[in-house]
């Protein structure tokens, strides 16, 4: 007779630097369930969004996520100008675009670095992330910031891209491309690689559909949906790119659409620059107030569909602000995808939809009256140390109390 | 699971406005109020009732992919709406519903589309909802012991404490 086990993974992920809870059913080495748990990180962004303005609401959601920090405040802002009906000058819809395609660059590149460190593969890891450290150098150049560029504001951009720094742009570019290629190469030839992805974590085309999964995850399904071309936004119905899509949903698949990605993103910046270099006017249109009305953004993040929801009763603040998050919609997916894998698997499955838990989560227990945080670090370590004495006294275990 | 029988693949060629047209068609007498808002965005109002059979057009026979849902609590009803995609000719499909403020009830359609498990179990600890017939309904974001009845997003929340 089998008997069931539970394995779990979490909240404090042994690779991934954020908490959330796998449970792990296993009978023997092969998994049978997963459940999923989130909480352990809200902030509330949500509800605090409704006690700033427009233009402050930029800034809050931009700390939703700290890898793909420029796509949330992309989709707010298209959902304050489709609320307000405001209008957006062509060339800020060009920068707007540089920025969301780098922004995947140095994601992508993040992920696949990950992904090798999961594998085992620290080589591919500490490459990944030596050419992805240029992308995020030009980041300081364009934005003045590594990450967290404030670039976004309603009715257009915050900076101008100068002339005289595209070329330096260009030269980076031209830099990644062979590593990509290379990295498009080894993974595709690497028979261990192949034998760890292939037919490993597949979500079937139904299922994607099914899950409503969006982005990479998606599109390794062969579900060919990107918000760029099927909602057409930004620069991105007057540029040539491809869809990358898959056929076999397997990690194998959402690696190589991932790195394939990267050069269809190289190919769009190039575009967009070419057109910055002669395209003259302002890159804001300096929007005087936000007409009553509600208002719905959507830009394809790295890892999805971003979707802001906005309302607004002619103030300077929004009545409600709704966001989601790609992983929202990704993560359930594991749910499948996991489901009859080896517990060798189960790491390199549960990340193969890029999760971003930071992003799921936007809640924190506070106490209306004071602003105070309900659960200090403090009252945790405290409640943590009661429980344990509880336990040792229900256990008849003896042992040294530590005092506060 | 299988989908989009009838019409299947023939959406994917329609214009906007052939496929808002047969949209409305389908939906007949359940649409209380249809709103044009923009070439991109369109806003219809639905009684609760009726959200099933709406859940079950758009995602089936339309194969519209749902987006989320926003749950909002206005002076006068509990709104939700359902944020569908038609990703065919980009344009995104808001179903309105208000339940009543005292008593916010609905039947889920979580069990129509996977996709929207997790989004009412939010909508349910966040702001009160129940989604009648939910597959898994538990909390999400929240601790396992936050206490009943006291809900973030509502206006009242702060006043309660």
């Amino acid at each position: 007779m089998s008997k069931t086990t539970i394995i779990p993974i979490g909240p404090y992920h042994p690779l991934q630097e954020e908490p959330e809870f796998f449970k792990l059913h296993v009978e023997g080495e092969k998994v049978v369930g997963l459940d999923i748990e989130l909480g352990y990180n809200h902030r509330g962004i949500e509800k605090l969004s409704e006690l700033k303005t427009f233009e402050q609401t930029v800034f809050l959601v931009e700390r939703i996520c700290g890898i793909c920090s420029t796509s949330h405040p992309l989709a707010c802002v298209q959902a304050v100008e489709d609320a307000g009906g405001v209008e957006v000058p062509e060339r800020a819809l060009y920068i707007r675009s540089v920025i969301g395609e780098l922004e995947r660059l140095h994601s992508h590149m993040l992920w696949l670095g990950l992904a090798g460190h999961f594998l085992g593969f620290n080589t591919v890891w500490m490459w990944a992330w030596r050419y992805r450290e240029p992308i995020l150098e030009l980041f300081e150049l364009i934005t003045g910031n590594r990450n967290h560029y404030g670039m976004m504001k309603p009715g257009g951009v915050r900076r101008d891209i100068s002339v005289e720094d595209i070329p330096a742009i260009q030269k980076t570019l031209d830099g990644l491309k062979g590593p990509i290629c290379l990295f498009r190469d080894a993974v595709t030839d690497d028979p261990l690689i192949r034998a760890r992805l292939e037919g490993v974590g597949t979500l079937t085309k139904q299922q994607a559909i099914d899950y409503c999964a969006v982005g990479p995850t998606a599109r390794a399904s062969g579900v060919a949906k990107d918000v760029r071309k099927d909602h057409p936004h930004l620069a991105y119905g007057r540029v040539d790119f491809k869809i990358i899509t898959g056929k076999n949903g397997d990690v194998f698949d959402k690696a190589i659409v991932r790195i394939l990605e990267t050069l269809e993103s190289i190919k769009i910046i190039e575009q967009c620059l070419e057109v910055l270099k002669t395209l003259p006017g302002p890159v804001d249109s300096n929007p005087k107030e936000i007409m009553a009305g509600e208002g719905i953004g959507t830009y394809e993040a790295p890892r999805g569909e971003v979707i802001h929801y906005i309302c607004s009763d002619g103030g300077n603040r929004p009545l409600r602000h709704k966001i989601r998050a790609p992983s929202f919609m990704n993560v359930p997916t594991n749910q499948t995808t996991v489901i009859g894998q080896s517990v060798a698997d189960a790491t390199i499955i549960l990340a193969a939809v890029d999760p971003c838990y930071c992003c799921t989560e936007r809640m924190a227990a506070l106490d209306a009256g004071s602003g105070r945080r309900i659960l200090s670090s403090a009252e945790l370590i405290r409640l943590s140390q009661a429980k344990t004495a509880k336990l040792k006294k229900e256990m008849g275990v003896e042992g040294p109390r530590l005092k506060i | 699971m299988t989908r989009g029988q009838p019409g299947g693949t023939k959406e994917k060629h329609m214009t906007r406005d052939e496929l808002l047209a047969r949209v409305k068609e389908r939906l007949g007498d359940k649409i209380i109020q249809w709103t044009d808002k923009s070439p991109r965005r369109v806003y219809v109002e639905i009684t609760p009732e009726d959200i099933p059979e709406t859940a079950q057009l758009l995602f089936r026979e339309f194969e519209a992919r749902f987006s989320i849902a926003t749950g909002v609590d206005t002076p006068t009803a509990i709104e939700v709406l359902y944020h569908w995609a038609f990703d065919q000719c980009g344009l995104i499909f808001t179903v309105r519903t208000k339940l009543n403020r005292d008593k916010p009830e609905i039947e889920s359609i979580a069990r129509i589309c996977k996709g929207a498990e997790w989004i009412e179990r939010e909508m349910w600890e966040l702001l009160g909802i129940t989604f009648r017939n939910h597959p898994d309904m538990r909390h999400l974001l929240l601790a396992d012991d936050w206490p009943e009845g006291k809900y973030p997003l509502r206006r009242d929340y702060v006043k309660n404490g």
